[in-house]
């Protein structure tokens, strides 16, 4: 095998190598052009949010005079902090509890067998297949019996364990050596020991795409929260954000919307450039399996 | 980790767990890890689906008291419901548009950042950044540069083409729409693809290029046959990503102009949520259900004909 | 100021989500029969407990309208001040989601007492049996009718009074003084006819070299007021009806009035080309960044343009008229729900008595530009002598208050019926029998339930 990859490299003509270079260059501006593509709905939030009343509707860029103010009006006068501190309660209980309870599914399903795992693990499986927005009227009509309407423990429960997490942690867990599990079993530590303090800490990596994801999802969620959540002060940001247009009549509208928007994707993009491994290598597994 | 060791302490102090052969134990420790996703996974994923067909058979209005059954009269409703019908083929073209939209756009970078060596880390970076985007947020950037007196139009204007009306045109919205969706899906699609790309073996090309294989041909005979278990897997989930298209028809168009952009869900949303009709809507969600259903079995059988080949 | 979750969440970790998820389990358990929330309770023992300490919390629910609210906010001061017993808590709900909000939370057992509600949706929460009459005597039938303007009536359902409102507003003409002048006109003589409103439109028009719209004569957003503008005002304008005494059909193609209101409305921005839809994002937007010259609208947009547009030059006109002169006029009024009763009932009697004063009617004048419903209180002169606030209450007599029995599709059919036109290029004749067919098969639908029952 080797040796063909070696006469491949030989044959090679000296003209494909320039050529390459050519497809490279070429890649490279397609490339850039994307990427403009990309970067510009930003760009063009960002430049309205930092517009005075006055230049809203102007077509430049670059503001001629640039201002915080709408910053300043959307963290004074507006719920908009109430909003972020609740999407961050709900993501944080909503990506503890799934790591929580995603961890010790997928440890089971992985490292144990028992009667009827291939049953449970199908059926869990096969709930990827019903989508949240089919069961926002069940749920909501639930949430009504329960009082739940307009509360957290709404907007909280049909997050709070991920199917897809315990795919990915049985997935993780597997990998973990049974012979390190059996030794501590043998030295007589507890099976919750040993979950916690030997196929945890293996499987840490595992545990930052889950965050991640979990948090991704629970922070830009909007179906759900739009339904659950009904006085202002309950709202989460992408609820909020939307609710600003209800404000379009003056058109200061616009303006808090685009400043709302960057300040709801700027943390994402910070997360996203921390943990920019965990949630490319967690994606990358999504497809493969 | 409290509950862990509550129940651990607990287990100490009970008489029942020293008695209990190691076999036991390790039984009351699966269970109680799978007790409650259990029920969780039954009551909030499972029973629901039950109880949104129990619903679709009955008069539910949300503001009155009685649910009188009627049987299938949701369901003839629906039939008599034009903006169903139009919820449907908007639908289709959300499907049929923006699936095979996404997966060309997600193929074509991938393809081009595999062939580039420097700064791969950060094209991919950047062509991701929309996808951890707030759909909510992107959607009404989008919405704001293609307004009437919006950048977009600006731009036509400047290089002395007409403006457009874009998401106010029956005709252009719902294509509009879809491509926002397909910019917040490229990295997604993208990353995949790359994968996928990444794991065919560089001596495959190599063995083609000794044959005298072009470049076409080398794509067309191994990067597309080896790449296709990634695309059944893209076409599956973006399918079932684009047949639920939801918070980006609500935040740029709200289903306008004419309803030349609601989706089913969305339709589903307005009957349930503004005019408090949940029967007919538990009932269109059965057709998406159904939908979705179908599609699922689908891709198990196209899946499972590859592993038999 | 809600009763709030979050601070029992700082004590919540990943052990607390697992309890929420046990509580989920058992109240799932429970849930699986179908039997319906009880509906609007309030708490069995918060009621008991205020007969017994004489002391009152009334709920109330408004939406979100800033100079509204901070109005509200005071006079429940001024309110609790005058009787100490009582408490009153107000919530606010976005104005644009205000329906399905309310509509979303009363199944839910979470109601108010007392509750501000669109006039177009009463019959839809009256015959749900969500609110009970107003008590008798104080807003009694003849002294109701004997006080406030005459389209009050639109709140009276089986000769009883459901809601009553604190003020009303209606439509008029909003023109830019500064516009006028540059165009050469004459800002003291806003157009007073149809063919006034063309021309006057036609020469206040500016369009670029590539003939794009620089300013509109006239702001044109079907989603806005003009399908107000049409049904109440234009209709009855051009000698036509929009809805029989009983309620039960519409009249607009008994004459030839409807569809020629129909054709002119549209014709503004169709063959005059004098406004176009979404220009500046909408109506109020275009007109208060001086790039609509004119604007129908209506009176609480006042307190708006004060807000956002305290330099803008601009007068108010009644409506321009055809063969007669007409507007539409709407308004919130508060009702009061139907499980409120005994101290609690007599609580929130008062409340809207207060409510409806005079002292109360005035100030909301000026706060938030709204005309008092009392006809005493609007026809004094310091109001229809006011530049802004005259116009505005001259057409009382003559203003119209469609009775709405789905105020959302009414409105969407009526949007639909113009973009078919517009932009589809459907002769005016044929999208108007359709937009007729299915309004009045939602009047026919929604008789023929109460006529069941």
């Amino acid at each position: 095998m080797r040796r063909l990859t070696a006469l491949s490299a030989a044959a090679a003509p000296r003209r494909a190598a320039a050529s390459r270079s050519l497809t490279g260059a070429a890649s490279y501006v397609l490339l850039t052009a994307g990427v403009l593509a990309m970067v510009f709905p930003f760009l063009w939030m960002v430049a309205t949010s930092l517009k005075p009343p006055g230049e809203v509707f102007s077509l430049s860029l670059i503001p001629q005079q640039a201002t915080l103010a709408n910053y300043a009006e959307l963290f004074r006068d507006s719920s908009f902090p109430k909003w972020i501190s609740n999407s961050f309660i709900v993501a944080l209980v909503t990506t503890a509890s799934v790591i929580f309870f995603d961890t010790i599914t997928g440890y089971v399903l992985a490292k144990f067998s028992f009667y009827g795992k291939q049953v449970i693990f199908v059926a869990i499986l096969s709930t990827l297949m019903v989508p949240t927005e089919m069961l926002i009227i069940p749920w909501y009509l639930l949430s009504v019996k329960l009082g739940w309407v307009d509360t957290f423990a709404g907007l909280l429960f049909p997050g709070l364990i991920s199917a897809f997490g315990i795919f990915l942690m049985k997935q993780f867990m597997e990998s973990v050596p049974s012979e390190l599990l059996d030794a501590a079993r043998i030295d007589g530590m507890s099976e919750w020991g040993i979950l916690f303090k030997i196929a945890v800490p293996l499987v840490r990596p595992a545990l930052a795409t889950l965050f991640i994801l979990s948090f991704l999802g629970s922070w830009n969620a909007f179906i759900w929260p739009l339904i659950i959540t009904q006085t202002e002060a309950n709202f989460t940001i992408p609820v909020g954000t939307a609710f600003f247009s209800s404000e379009l009549k003056d058109n200061s509208g616009w303006v808090m919307i685009m400043t709302g928007a960057a300040v709801s994707v700027l943390p994402l993009i910070l997360l996203f450039f921390l943990f920019q491994k965990q949630i490319i290598r967690g994606i990358s597994l999504t497809g493969l399996k | 980790m409290e509950l862990a060791d509550k129940l651990q302490a607990r287990g100490r102090q009970t008489p029942l767990r020293r008695g209990l052969s190691v076999k036991g134990q390790r039984y009351l420790f699966i269970y109680s890890c799978l007790l409650l996703p259990l029920l969780f996974f039954a009551s909030v994923r499972i029973l629901p689906i039950l109880y949104s067909f129990h619903v679709s058979f009955r008069e539910w209005d949300l503001l009155s008291e009685v649910k009188p059954f009627v049987g299938l009269g949701n369901y003839a409703a629906l039939l008599q419901d034009t903006i169903f019908l139009q919820s449907l083929r908007n639908t289709l073209i959300y499907v049929a548009v923006g699936v095979p939209g996404q997966l060309l756009a997600g193929l074509i970078v991938a393809l081009l950042l595999h062939r580039i060596g420097r700064f791969k880390g950060l094209y991919r970076t950047v062509y991701f950044i929309p996808y951890v985007t707030s759909v909510v947020a992107a959607g009404w950037v989008f919405r704001w540069i293609l307004m009437k007196n919006g950048i977009a139009n600006g731009i036509l204007l400047g290089l002395g083409l007409e403006p457009q009306l874009f998401l106010g045109s029956p005709s252009q919205a719902i294509y509009l729409v879809i491509a926002a969706m397909i910019w917040q899906g490229v990295g997604f699609q993208m990353l995949i693809f790359l994968t996928g790309l990444e794991n065919i073996p560089r001596m495959y090309y190599d063995a083609a290029s000794i044959d005298g294989a072009g470049s076409w041909r080398r794509f067309l005979h191994i990067t597309l046959p080896l790449l296709n278990p990634v695309m059944v897997f893209s076409v599956v989930i973006g399918s079932i990503g684009f047949l639920q298209s939801f918070s980006e028809v609500l935040n740029m168009t709200g289903g306008g102009p004419l309803n030349s952009t609601v989706s089913l869900v969305l339709h589903i949303y307005n009957l349930a949520f503004k005019h408090f009709k949940m029967g007919e809507a538990a009932a269109a969600t059965v057709v998406l259900f159904a939908m979705i259903l179908a599609l699922s079995l689908l891709q198990l059988k196209v899946l499972n004909k590859r592993a038999d080949d | 100021m809600h009763k709030h979750k979050v601070l029992r969440f700082n004590r919540r970790t990943a052990g607390a989500a697992a309890l929420s998820i046990a509580l989920l389990l058992a109240g799932c358990g429970g849930s699986e029969g179908s039997a319906p929330a009880a509906s609007g309770q309030p708490k069995a023992g918060e009621s008991a407990a205020a007969a017994g300490e004489e002391k009152i919390t009334l709920e109330y629910w408004q939406y979100q309208y800033p100079a509204k609210v901070e109005l509200i906010t005071k006079l429940i001061a001024d309110f609790e001040k005058l009787h100490p017993n009582i408490t009153v808590k107000q919530t606010n709900f976005p104005y644009d989601q205000y329906n399905e909000k309310v509509a979303t939370l009363v199944p839910a057992g979470k109601g108010p007492d007392i509750i501000n509600l669109y006039y177009g949706w009463l019959p839809k929460y009256v015959s749900s049996g969500y609110l009970q009459p107003l008590p008798e005597p104080v807003f009694s039938e003849e002294s109701v009718k004997k006080e406030f303007f005459p389209f009050v009536e639109t709140a009276k359902f089986n000769g009883k009074y459901y809601a009553i409102p604190t003020a009303v507003r209606t439509l008029a003409l909003f023109y830019n003084k500064d516009l006028f002048k540059k165009a050469g006109l004459d800002p003291s003589k806003p157009p007073a006819t149809w063919t006034e409103l063309v021309e006057t439109g036609k020469k206040l028009t500016e369009k670029d070299a590539k003939g794009q719209f620089v300013i509109e004569g006239i702001a044109w957003q079907p989603g806005a007021q003009l399908h107000h503008w049409y049904r109440d005002a234009l209709v009855y304008q051009a000698g036509g009806k929009d809805i029989s005494d009983d309620r039960r059909r519409i009249l607009w193609a008994e004459s030839p009035a409807g569809l020629v209101a129909f054709k002119y409305l549209i014709d503004l921005s169709l063959v005059h080309k004098i406004g176009t839809k979404d220009f500046y994002t909408d109506d109020i937007t275009a007109f208060k960044t001086g790039h609509a010259a004119m604007n129908i609208d209506g009176s609480f947009q006042l307190g708006g343009l004060k807000k956002d547009a305290p330099n803008l030059n601009y007068a108010i006109a009644p409506l321009p008229s055809y063969k007669e002169k007409a507007t539409q006029v709407s308004f919130w009024a508060n009702g009061i729900t139907k499980n409120v009763q005994g101290k609690k009932l007599e609580a929130a009697a008062e409340f809207l008595k207060f409510l409806t004063s005079r002292e109360v009617q005035e100030q909301w004048v000026e706060k938030v530009g709204e005309l008092p419903a009392k006809k005493e209180v609007a026809l004094q002169d310091k109001y229809t002598k006011d530049e802004k606030l005259g116009p505005f209450i001259g057409q009382l007599d003559y203003a119209n208050a469609h009775f709405f029995v789905d105020e959302k599709l009414e409105k969407d059919y009526f949007t639909e019926a113009v973009d078919e036109v517009v932009l589809n290029a459907v002769p005016y004749e044929k999208a108007y029998e359709e937009l007729v067919k299915k309004t009045q098969k939602l009047y026919d639908d929604y008789w023929a339930k109460q006529d069941k029952k």
